[in-house]
């Protein structure tokens, strides 16, 4: 076995020393009727190009050179090459959560450079080391806003993505917080200000909206923040598209942001790993999930980096923790801080601009065709729209996918009152022949047999 | 910068370690000071080039009216050779596997195969959208197909989701698959019963999954203690989750009985499968008792820890909770091909969007098909035949509070070191001296001063020599010269850290010198 750096002979003398005959023996504390005295039933034994044919036939199955129009939470970005050459070294990716900081400064002032950059993007004061993904970093954000308020209930946007707010109601119907969901206006596709309104109560612990929405539509947020704070609840804005922050005015009247990083040069990877991240005012610190890291002195006066206000982490206060969170994904944070130094401050703004302006063009040229219109057109709007089509999405999907094009998400899943609505993405890896194609297929009425 | 510079610290002996001097495995070269990035950003300077806008210029403010950003984020500007410097420097203060052992009990720090790393960036793989018409993602969905089959037959379970993103979301998804079992049954139950040797995550993940958490002291050879579980189990009991291998690094050999008192009022027993790389091809869980278990990812199956994560947590169940499984699961529908089933009407609901950490997915698969039946065999025999080689080797000078056989991990206790005055985090921070990542520290609190050490598979003969040797150096030295060990580390960049200041004064992020 090639990763196993043992031969017979040193074998033998450490079998010698530990006083057994055979490495089988030292299994007999385990009760001989559970012991497994055969192979296990998996694959042989592959040789590295053997394994790597297997995982290119398996890509050659995937779409592979279509042009696509997919977002709805994972976003196609280009990724400078210098990401993979930095967090393939083997000290970022072979080592573990920096419990020993002498030895683990690299990975430590790394986490603080994200949590500072996250920050300054969301314009809040402080941010984690890092949550699985949206998803899961929204319904803790929520479990969080109920101990700051000590109320149970939460309000949560019907334009959140319908993924994340299944996430959400699993956590929180498992610990009895109930939740409602409040509705979009028809017209503008933003959250329904006079329900919102209406329902929270004097038991509601948080307001959480995305803004983008999942219809790429930007919540007008100063104004639910509005709502929310002057019943007392707290205002989380999730963020599933982070390029967006580039040039869509930062949440800062929220309490708590609660972001998904993938755009910041993570792989698609078909959902995952992804890289959550919640950020919060300096007052709520305290009950923040997830590992922070923070600066401090050594015995010599120089300037380190710890893990830091683990009293409200599992392995000190178990049940009483904040979370359960362990393992998180720093190697993912740490791409995304390697991609926000790449672009940088001008370069961010410029990639923003860029998915605006594909967006605006996709989706104006799509929406000129025969047939089709675009949905919250006058909404403010980042790299995303929702298109109606007079021609059913399925057989509308089926005609792009002949040209080699994936065309937009088939929303009637989830929002079956919106008709024939498809959601578009259009990111600065989308052409203007890809949009123009897109769209002469759109305009070819599907001819009867 | 003033801030950065490396002042000597207390020394070895007396004086600046003299060139050339090896210790163990080791000798001191300089590593290069650097920054905070913020600290080096000038602007005009820049490190992207995006390509001409193919399309027409859109009127951003317009566009996004009272939503437009005014000011951009201040986010550094550097050029790309600063960046490659920056972060290769950092990198350069981190130990890592790949430059030794790692033997942090309970994290189970093997060797990442590179394979694994190539293979998870084949572009039809990488590219994947998740929302991509099934018919054009079917190699991603094989890839699940096979790696479900590998796992559910290592675990020796009936089911099993992919869809947790880490070990505790492992716990949580399993633990509501517990819950929603005892609902459909009428009753949520309502407490869990969790033994003080398990790891902070299980009775975290009880207090979340809604359950009160019911502690099981050890025997007295810190094993579960069968007649006390008896007393405590009852029709209110959900479920025991245990470890096994416990964090002891001992096997629960009374396991099938553990399981029997459990089953006998209707509880069931969860295993914390984060020792599972002293089980794999030897012993599987689905045959002594256990009926559900999260599995992860980055320990057992290769998947690189990447300094902190991402993880996998997989969870295998019995029949008797599949219906129940987080939606969606994989289906094979009649014309052979995969997809997605959503209609799962007892689903405990998902618990991850989209699939799961799929990436760690295809590193896992992998690593399995590298190893085949026969080679997972091994690896396991040579995990626990290296903790039970340094058992062998250092019992005569550290305390071994439980003689039962040891598995894939040895727990030693400081009692002996302790007398001197030194603790098992200093012989940690000394052990760093001699070139190695300390093993896990005051865990388990079952063991007063633990030393929990699990070399895994992957370390050599020669690099497990060395490490014995620095052990009994250090055991030595804790006689000899007991302060040299409880101001260690002396040869990193840093010296200890001031921990406390940091946590009554926050500093969690940069700012600007105003």
């Amino acid at each position: 076995m090639r990763y196993l750096p043992k031969s017979p002979a040193e074998r033998r003398a450490m079998l010698d020393r530990v006083g057994v005959t055979s490495a089988d023996e030292l299994f007999h504390v385990i009760p001989e009727e559970y012991r497994l005295r055969r192979d296990l039933a998996v694959p042989p034994q592959m040789g590295e190009s053997e394994i790597i044919d297997h995982f290119r036939q398996a890509a050659a199955k995937n779409a592979v050179g279509y042009a696509s129009f997919l977002g709805a939470g994972c976003y196609r970005h280009y990724r400078p090459v210098v990401i993979d050459s930095l967090v393939q070294r083997g000290e970022f990716l072979t080592s573990y959560t920096p419990y020993q900081a002498e030895i683990t400064q690299g990975t430590l002032q790394a986490i603080f450079e994200f949590q500072t950059m996250i920050c300054e993007l969301t314009g809040m004061d402080v941010a984690n080391a890092s949550m699985y993904d949206g998803s899961t970093g929204a319904a803790e954000s929520i479990m969080m806003a109920t101990r700051i308020t000590g109320r149970s209930h939460s309000v949560v946007a019907s334009t959140v993505h319908p993924e994340y707010r299944e996430v959400m109601s699993t956590y929180a119907q498992h610990q009895g917080l109930p939740s409602s969901t409040v509705g979009y206006d028809a017209k503008s596709g933003r959250i329904n200000l006079d329900l919102l309104d209406a329902a929270i109560t004097s038991d509601t612990a948080c307001v959480l909206v995305q803004s983008p929405n999942f219809f790429g539509v930007v919540e007008d947020i100063p104004a639910i923040a509005a709502i929310a704070h002057a019943k007392g609840a707290l205002l989380i804005v999730s963020i599933a598209e982070a390029i967006s922050l580039g040039i869509v005015r930062p949440p800062v009247e929220a309490d708590i942001v609660s972001m998904e990083a993938q755009s910041f040069g993570v792989a698609l990877s078909y959902g995952g790993p992804y890289c959550g991240v919640i950020a919060t005012k300096d007052r709520f610190i305290r009950q923040m999930p997830g590992r922070l890291v923070g600066e401090t002195r050594d015995a010599d006066g120089n300037r380190g980096f710890v893990l830091t206000l683990a009293t409200r982490e599992q392995h000190i206060r178990r049940e009483k923790a904040t979370s359960n969170i362990c393992t998180n994904q720093a190697l993912v944070a740490l791409m995304a801080t390697v991609y926000l130094t790449v672009y940088g401050k001008e370069g961010l703004r410029e990639l923003a601009r860029q998915n605006l302006a594909k967006a605006d063009f996709a989706a104006k040229t799509l929406a000129s065709q025969p047939g089709t219109r675009q949905l919250f057109a006058t909404s403010p709007r980042f790299n995303e729209f929702v298109l109606f089509t007079e021609e059913a999405p399925a057989t509308l999907n089926a005609r792009l996918l002949d040209q080699k094009i994936i065309g937009g998400l088939d929303l009637s899943r989830w929002y079956p009152e919106l008709g024939h609505a498809t959601l578009w993405c259009a990111t600065e890896l989308n052409t203007r022949a890809q949009m123009e194609a897109a769209a002469s297929t759109l305009a070819c009425a599907p001819v009867e047999a | 910068m003033a801030t950065e510079t490396l002042k000597p610290s207390a020394t070895l002996a007396s004086g600046p370690t003299p060139r050339n001097t090896t210790l163990g495995k080791v000798r001191t070269h300089p590593t290069q000071n650097e920054g905070l990035i913020f600290e080096k950003s000038s602007p005009g300077k820049r490190a992207v080039k995006l390509p001409p806008l193919d399309v027409p210029e859109a009127d951003a403010e317009r566009i996004l009216g009272d939503s437009f950003r005014a000011e951009p984020a201040p986010l550094p500007e550097v050029s790309e050779i600063e960046i490659i410097r920056h972060f290769t420097r950092l990198s350069t203060w981190n130990y890592a596997i790949d430059l030794g052992m790692y033997p942090l009990g309970s994290c189970t720090m093997k060797y990442n195969p590179r394979v694994n790393e190539f293979i998870a960036r084949i572009e039809g793989l990488a590219e994947a959208h998740p929302y991509q018409p099934e018919s054009l993602a079917q190699g991603s969905l094989e890839v699940v197909s096979l790696l479900e089959q590998c796992l559910i037959e290592i675990t020796g379970m009936d089911a099993i989701t992919l869809q947790p993103a880490a070990g505790a979301h492992g716990e949580f998804t399993g633990i509501l698959l517990v819950r929603a079992y005892h609902e459909s049954r009428g009753n949520a139950r309502r407490k869990v019963i969790v033994p003080d040797s398990a790891h902070g995550t299980n009775p975290a993940t009880a207090a979340i999954c809604g359950y009160e958490v019911q502690n099981l002291k050890s025997n007295a050879l810190g094993m579960v203690d069968v007649a006390e579980l008896e007393r405590i189990v009852d029709e209110d009991t959900a479920a025991l989750m245990l470890t096994n291998p416990s964090t002891i690094g001992v096997f629960e050999s009374e396991i099938h009985k553990i399981a029997d008192v459990l089953h006998a009022k209707g509880a069931l027993l969860y295993m914390d499968g984060a020792n599972m790389n002293a089980l794999v091809g030897k012993a599987r869980p689905g045959d002594f008792g256990v009926d559900v278990m999260h599995l992860n990812l980055h320990k057992t199956f290769s998947t690189p820890h990447g300094g902190g994560g991402p993880g996998s947590g997989p969870v295998a169940c019995k029949a008797i909770l599949e219906p129940f499984l987080p939606t969606p699961v994989l289906a094979r529908k009649a014309d052979g091909s995969f997809g997605w089933n959503f209609d799962r009407p007892q689903s405990v609901g998902r618990v991850r969007a989209f699939y799961g950490n799929y990436g760690m997915f295809l590193r896992a698969l992998a690593y399995i098909l590298a190893n085949g039946p026969d080679g997972l065999r091994q690896t396991t025999e040579d995990a626990v035949l290296n903790a039970n080689y340094i058992r062998a080797s250092l019992e005569d000078l550290y305390e071994l509070p439980y003689k039962t056989a040891s598995m894939h991990e040895v727990v030693f206790s400081d009692r002996r070191q302790a007398q001197r005055g030194v603790k098992t985090g200093d012989i940690a921070k000394r052990i760093i001296d001699y070139g190695f990542h300390p093993f896990t520290v005051s865990f388990p609190m079952i063991v007063s001063g633990a030393l929990m050490i699990e070399p895994t598979e992957s370390e050599s003969k020669e690099e497990l020599d060395l490490f014995i040797a620095a052990m009994r150096a250090i055991a030595s030295e804790v006689e000899e010269t007991p302060e040299l060990v409880k101001n260690a580390p002396h040869s990193t960049r840093v010296s200890r850290l001031d921990e406390a200041t940091a946590a009554r004064k926050p500093v969690l992020r940069w700012r600007p010198v105003e």
